[in-house]
């Protein structure tokens, strides 16, 4: 066509036919693929959640675990809505009224996007905001594993500032809610080697076991700098720190402090076990 | 034949895109720290490179001048958004280490300059090809980078631990430097040195000559 006489592809009618025509055509590729890929992404996103939550219960085992083991697995979880305004675990009702209230729904419920909405968060003080979030959800959503003598695992969702940006991940603990099983980051973008440490599987295997609270009823839970002396009277409270990784160990230890502390779901924990 | 031989195994030795023309250093230091991180955003470039190559080079004798630039973007970019979506249904881990680099490739030098210097003259097929070729060299020096990195700096490639390290019982201790950005600077400058050691053709001519001492001049 370009090779007919007469044709000007420089001309302002050719400029306008290119502009729309290629807009047009691309616009078409890209929201065809991402309608056409939208569930598979939706879903990746929600499995990869539940193998988190079952990666901090100490469910999850690395290449043993497929993919419909996980969905039965997570099954067995219950999740519950807490209001951290309240420190109250709402009952089904309650949960009803406040959707309606809001109109939010809570079973596709981000809980990252909620604490930068004005709506659903607010703002914390510089005492309150240790792990350095900023704002908090009215909401936080936690699992319960049930088995037949009642609770058996508690996941709380933890998130806090590191070294690079804000780790998100799950904190899982035992029926008393006070002993560690288990924790695990799924997002960060720590340092690899380094603070990206935290996913390496011996490092938080130094976690299950340990112990929140102190006898006074305050948080105890340290990630300290070098290794845990074992002779240590703290030692059942504390973890050691990521080599060459301070900031990273600092933050890890301000987000756990922060999720079982008093402005996250730590206020919650004693009537779960109670 | 050899033409198109030529155009696509110039770009890995003879013409790298990192080696000689220095374009896509930033992606290279990012994603470098892991083979099988960086071995899909090789995948990811080379796919975008020679698709944005054919599909500028189908509609170039229409694309106006005045708008070229724009026109190009817009289809590199839509092809970048489409890489992305896929890899997130289909790699979702490896996506999610990715995914703002993937984003990224659209400002890179590399499918830009070849959708500019190659794709807006040559028909389909050969754009398609430089395009592919010049993916592959790319893919060729990020993978040795890549490989250095996480071996010294993890003990292991493509996640399989070579080394044992020290902290998991063994005796390798890491160099955390091989895990930071500007080790990536240190083994591409050597990679660059090497290649135009052995090809010597590449190495440029100095812009200007220190001239001689003229101090005494001013008296």
């Amino acid at each position: 066509m370009s090779d007919s006489p007469g044709f000007n592809k420089d001309s302002i009618q050719n400029v306008i036919v290119i502009a729309l025509v290629v807009c047009l055509f691309c616009a078409i590729v890209v929201a065809g693929s991402a309608v056409a890929l939208k569930e598979r992404r939706i879903e990746n996103k929600a499995l990869d959640k539940s193998k988190n939550v079952l990666i901090a219960a100490g469910l999850f085992e690395e290449g043993v675990t497929r993919v419909d083991d996980i969905n039965t697995l997570f099954a067995r979880f219950e999740p519950r809505i807490v209001d951290l305004r309240t420190k109250q675990l709402l009952t089904p009702t309650e949960v009803e009224a406040v959707e309606q209230e809001l109109e939010i729904s809570f079973t596709d419920y981000d809980q990252r996007k909620a604490a930068k909405d004005p709506a659903l968060s607010s703002a914390l003080n510089d005492l309150e905001d240790i792990a350095s979030i900023n704002r908090r959800e009215h909401f936080s959503m936690i699992y319960l594993l049930r088995s037949e003598s009642g609770i058996d695992r508690i996941v709380l969702p933890v998130h806090g500032y590191g070294l690079w940006s804000t780790l998100y991940g799950f904190l899982a603990l035992e029926a008393d809610g006070n002993t560690v099983s288990g924790i695990t980051f799924y997002e960060h973008t720590e340092t690899a080697g380094l603070g990206g440490e935290v996913d390496n599987p011996a490092w938080k295997a130094k976690w299950p076991g340990k112990q929140i609270y102190a006898s006074n009823g305050g948080v105890a839970m340290r990630v300290i700098k070098g290794a845990v002396d074992p002779n240590a009277a703290e030692a059942i409270h504390q973890v050691d720190g990521l080599s060459g990784a301070t900031l990273t160990s600092k933050g890890v230890d301000h987000l756990s402090a922060y999720g079982v502390g008093d402005e996250g779901d730590g206020p919650l924990l004693g009537s779960l076990s109670g | 034949m050899s033409n198109v031989k030529e155009i696509l195994l110039n770009p890995i030795f003879n013409n790298n895109p990192i080696g000689l023309q220095i374009l896509g250093i930033c992606s290279a230091l990012a994603v470098t720290t892991q083979m099988s991180v960086a071995a899909v955003m090789c995948i990811a470039l080379t796919v975008v490179c020679a698709f944005s190559n054919f599909f500028i080079s189908l509609i170039r004798a229409r694309i106006p001048s005045s708008i070229r630039i724009i026109v190009q973007m817009t289809i590199i970019a839509s092809l970048v958004i489409v890489v992305d979506q896929i890899l997130g249904a289909v790699a979702y881990d490896i996506s999610k280490q990715l995914t703002v680099f993937v984003g990224l490739i659209i400002t890179n030098c590399i499918v830009m300059g070849r959708a500019e210097a190659f794709a807006m003259q040559n028909p389909p097929g050969l754009s398609f090809l430089d395009g592919l070729g010049n993916g592959l060299g790319y893919s060729a020096v990020l993978m040795s980078v890549a490989a250095i990195r996480e071996f010294f700096g993890s003990g292991s490639l493509f996640g399989i631990q070579v080394m044992p390290l020290v902290t998991e019982g063994g005796w390798y201790t890491p160099m955390g430097l091989m895990l930071l950005a500007p080790s990536a600077f240190f083994i591409i400058g050597l990679l660059i040195w090497a290649l135009r050691a052995w090809k010597k053709d590449q190495v440029e001519a100095p812009e200007y000559q220190i001239g001689q001492h003229t101090a005494m001049s001013h008296s």
